[in-house]
């Protein structure tokens, strides 16, 4: 039977984990949405950019999820929503790798080849991959039969790789986001990821 | 004891001996490596346009790109030479042929081109410029602002014979 007060205590917990994540990443939309590099960037660049955005987003609302430690109503299906979201996660990805390469071809393929003069580049093109594979890994689940444990160690050290590869790609790059409430996302991102981690028995 | 093999008036000789094989190096006229040839950078030729038209100026101008043309090994100043290049500034795309211009090298080897702001594009504020008139190797440069705020570039060409 769980004591009053600790139920009370995790719901301020609950309640404290959405309010950070809608709080930071609110400021982050927002603060990117005033960047003055917009008005010299086309609908399509601008796309690329803000799809970039919602990925990292839901990068931390990811392990926070498969843990439980953002709960959500009991009506949905915390793993369902995990993996949809996941879906969703790698759908923003190529659609900020294909409107970036609308923008310009050549960049991008010089990305994706990992020869870009530019570091962060590789970082991105390193935690795409990861992601792919990340989500590949839940897609081919029955067909590898892997003892669970296995499995779990597969998808989070894939999806360790995607988050840090990802912060790094974010912090070296000089684009719409604004600064501090870039790092604040970032920092959130690795924060959830270890809480996550953590708290990878207690998996949903 | 006495030293045979390294006495105060061998090692004397041997570091006089050394510095004057070193400053003689120094002194040899016309070295025939003498100034090295500029290499293209990676993504240099990225949204490069063959024959972009020689301008007065880009667009409505307020950046500054500034450069020098040297020829490898003597470093003489080139004067004549046409470079070209592009970036993505407040009024267009790198991919956008209005983003381009070319202009030619004064009598002092040195080129200015007026042109919009550069503003950061795939997280850098960079420019790209381009030697490829055939008479010496063609070049590709992408050069990154210290500071996107900055109104001017500065970029070195050394060229060498085709």
């Amino acid at each position: 039977m769980i004591e009053p007060s600790a139920e009370k205590g995790s719901r301020i917990r609950a309640l404290s984990v959405w309010f950070v994540l809608v709080a930071v990443s609110l400021a982050a939309t927002f603060a990117a949405a005033l960047s003055p590099l917009l008005q010299w960037r086309d609908l399509i660049y601008q796309l690329a950019s803000f799809s970039g955005i919602l990925a990292l987003i839901l990068l931390v609302v990811q392990p926070l999820l498969a843990t439980n430690i953002l709960p959500i109503p009991e009506r949905f299906n915390a793993r369902r929503v995990h993996r949809f979201l996941g879906l969703v996660l790698l759908g923003l990805v190529l659609v900020h790798v294909a409107a970036l390469w609308v923008t310009s071809p050549p960049d991008v393929v010089d990305a994706l080849l990992l020869v870009s003069p530019t570091p962060f580049s590789l970082w991105g093109v390193i935690a795409m991959w990861a992601l792919i594979g990340a989500a590949a890994v839940v897609a081919l689940r029955r067909l590898l039969t892997l003892r669970f444990s296995i499995w779990q160690k597969m998808h989070l050290g894939l999806t360790a790789i995607a988050v840090a590869g990802t912060i790094a790609h974010v912090l070296l790059i000089e684009g719409v986001m604004e600064q501090i409430s870039k790092i604040a996302l970032c920092v959130v991102a690795a924060l959830a990821f270890f809480a996550g981690f953590r708290s990878r028995r207690k998996r949903i | 004891m006495n030293n045979p093999v390294l006495s105060r008036r061998h090692l004397l000789a041997a570091v006089g001996g050394v510095l004057v094989a070193g400053s003689s190096r120094l002194t040899v006229p016309a070295q025939a490596e003498g100034l090295a040839p500029t290499r293209t950078m990676r993504g240099g030729a990225n949204n490069y346009r063959p024959g972009a038209p020689t301008v007065e100026r880009i667009g409505g101008g307020g950046f500054t790109m500034t450069g020098r043309v040297r020829r490898a090994g003597d470093g003489k100043l080139l004067p004549g030479q046409r470079i070209q290049m592009w970036a993505h500034t407040t009024e267009g795309h790198e991919r956008d042929a209005h983003s381009h211009g070319a202009t030619l090298t004064d009598a002092n080897g040195e080129f200015m081109m007026d042109m919009p702001q550069i503003v950061p594009a795939f997280g850098q504020a960079h420019g790209h410029l381009a030697y490829d008139s055939g008479e010496f190797k063609t070049v590709f440069l992408r050069p990154v602002m210290a500071s996107s705020r900055d109104t001017s570039l500065h970029v070195e060409f050394v060229l060498e014979p085709a």
